[in-house]
């Protein structure tokens, strides 16, 4: 039980990672990387299982907000951050980008 | 994209435009025509503002003039803004109840955040019609013994956090109205209105990863504190603030204060890492600068710092590529030192000086550092080229000057 609960949460933080990529507003995808790390970190050690399963729960909405999110913050893009060329390469790669906003639909 | 491309290839055959918009001060963005290609689909407003030179734009440093909106904000508006679209005083179908338990709701998140009853909650178009609110509460019932105190929890342009539980208690123990505009500290620091003796405070929604254009009053029932309506119309708000209640805009409102109360203190402890960092960094690699406010009862996310011997208008232009401001919104327009500043105490040549560096929930370390690098660059460059900077590195003593008349 206990095992597929992890087992459950691992591919949640990484299904939302990966979501929150691509974020094409500095921001939001910066704020999202950032505090989805720090909060499954904060939370490694709860043993619990209702804690557990109110987590998995929450991260579960989570990943959809993300996803609606996303798409609309593709449609609004507009042109980059001053400071994002310091960044690491961002979603945005020609030709990719309407291809994701299609796998959102 | 080909609207975009077509935009541009208009602006292009013209020569710089001037920038259109209101008469206020601009920042020296030109329109310019850029060569890199635009990577999505086509955005949904292609009348965007001016890009900066360089096609980027600028960092966001201006949190106190107001804040992007949080996407979790976004999510919980949006099924208002489609199909949920109802009036939340109609009372004879599906579409108006709904709206209204949304509405209900959303002050329920409001209250939660401060520590009130939700009944105490009048939602209003922003701080401003709140501070409105609550004064004019003061004409209506002034008596001999009556009378008003009114503070800023955290001022919104030097980030000092005024003593208001201290103040609470001495206006609750002289039997005296206290009335507090938080708009800058709801959701950053922990405030209680009952601990806090807080008879009316003022909550604003964009600044506080909201909307724009709905904030809320908090006006006390026991003991009760009466005010006088601003407005008069269909008595919504239990007549305090007729108007119908623009449901998407207090769900907004509401989701932003319960987001704010779950990230309180991941928020805080970040910013105030950054303050740090923002603060040391500067004062590390530049002399004569001062930070304006009280250090220790002081919000991290507002930095005001002086540069003497720098104009601050001309540091403002020079560091385009960061949103920044020399002081609240409210008086960018003036030429005059801010009031600030100047209650203070604040040497007249340091106030024109100053900048205020706004620090928020979506800040990076990347965005501190080169805002950081940036402003040393700029300080220094404009200092080499200021006779006043030649005068005191050669030890004279600017004050001993006797300014001639011309």
């Amino acid at each position: 039980m206990a095992a597929s609960s992890h087992a459950q949460m691992l591919d949640l933080y990484r299904a939302i990672l990966r979501l929150s990529k691509h974020f094409s507003a500095y921001d939001y995808r910066t704020y999202a990387v950032r505090r989805i790390r720090d909060a499954f970190r904060e939370n490694k050690n709860v043993k619990d299982p209702v804690k557990i399963q109110n987590l998995v729960n929450k991260n579960k909405r989570d990943l959809e907000i993300i996803r609606g999110q996303v798409h609309i913050d593709q449609l609004s893009s507009t042109d980059k951050l001053v400071i994002v060329n310091q960044e690491e390469p961002g979603p945005r790669e020609p030709g990719t980008s309407h291809q994701q906003a299609v796998d959102h639909l | 994209m080909l609207l975009r491309a077509a935009w541009r290839r208009a602006i292009g055959a013209a020569t710089p435009a001037p920038r259109p918009g209101p008469a206020a001060p601009t920042r020296g963005l030109r329109l310019r025509v850029t060569d890199h290609a635009p990577q999505s689909p086509a955005p949904l407003n292609t009348a965007t503002a001016p890009e900066a030179e360089s096609g980027l734009r600028p960092l966001y440093m201006d949190v106190q003039a107001t804040t992007p909106m949080d996407p979790r904000v976004l999510d919980a508006m949006l099924p208002y803004l489609i199909n949920y679209y109802g009036n939340a005083h109609s009372r004879t179908h599906a579409y108006g109840w709904e709206s209204e338990a949304a509405m209900e709701r959303a002050r329920q998140q409001v209250a939660s955040l401060i520590g009130a009853d939700p009944r105490e909650i009048v939602f209003t178009s922003g701080a401003t019609e709140s501070n409105n609110i609550a004064i004019k509460d003061l004409e209506a019932a002034i008596q001999p013994d009556t009378s008003l105190v009114s503070v800023m929890t955290v001022n919104n342009e030097i980030g000092v956090k005024q003593p208001i539980a201290e103040i609470g208690q001495i206006c609750s123990s002289r039997k005296v109205y206290f009335h507090t505009d938080a708009a800058q500290a709801v959701g950053k620091i922990p405030l209680d209105v009952s601990d806090m003796k807080i008879d009316l405070m003022s909550i604003s929604g964009h600044k506080i990863y909201g909307p724009k254009g709905v904030g809320a009053i908090y006006i006390r029932r026991r003991p009760r504190v009466r005010v006088e309506a601003l407005q008069s119309g269909g008595g919504q708000e239990r007549g305090m603030r007729s108007g119908t209640v623009p449901t998407p805009l207090v769900v907004g409102l509401g989701a932003a204060c319960e987001v704010a109360q779950q990230e309180m203190e991941y928020d805080h402890k970040r910013i105030s890492k950054l303050s740090e960092r923002l603060i040391q960094n500067i004062m590390k690699n530049l002399p004569d600068v001062v930070m304006n406010g009280d250090p220790e009862h002081h919000y991290p996310g507002c930095v005001n710092l002086s540069f003497a011997y720098v104009e601050g208008e001309s540091l403002l232009m020079a560091l385009k590529d960061v949103a920044l401001s020399s002081g609240s919104a409210c008086t960018s327009a003036s030429l005059e030192p801010s009031y600030v500043l100047r209650a203070i105490g604040t040497d007249e040549d340091l106030a024109h000086s100053s900048i205020r560096f706004g620090i928020g929930r979506f800040t990076t370390e990347e965005e501190v550092d080169y805002t950081v690098e940036k402003c040393i660059h700029h300080v220094k460059r404009l200092r080499e080229m200021s006779p006043l900077w030649e005068m005191v590195q050669d030890g004279i003593d600017l004050k001993s000057i006797k300014w001639t008349q011309h």
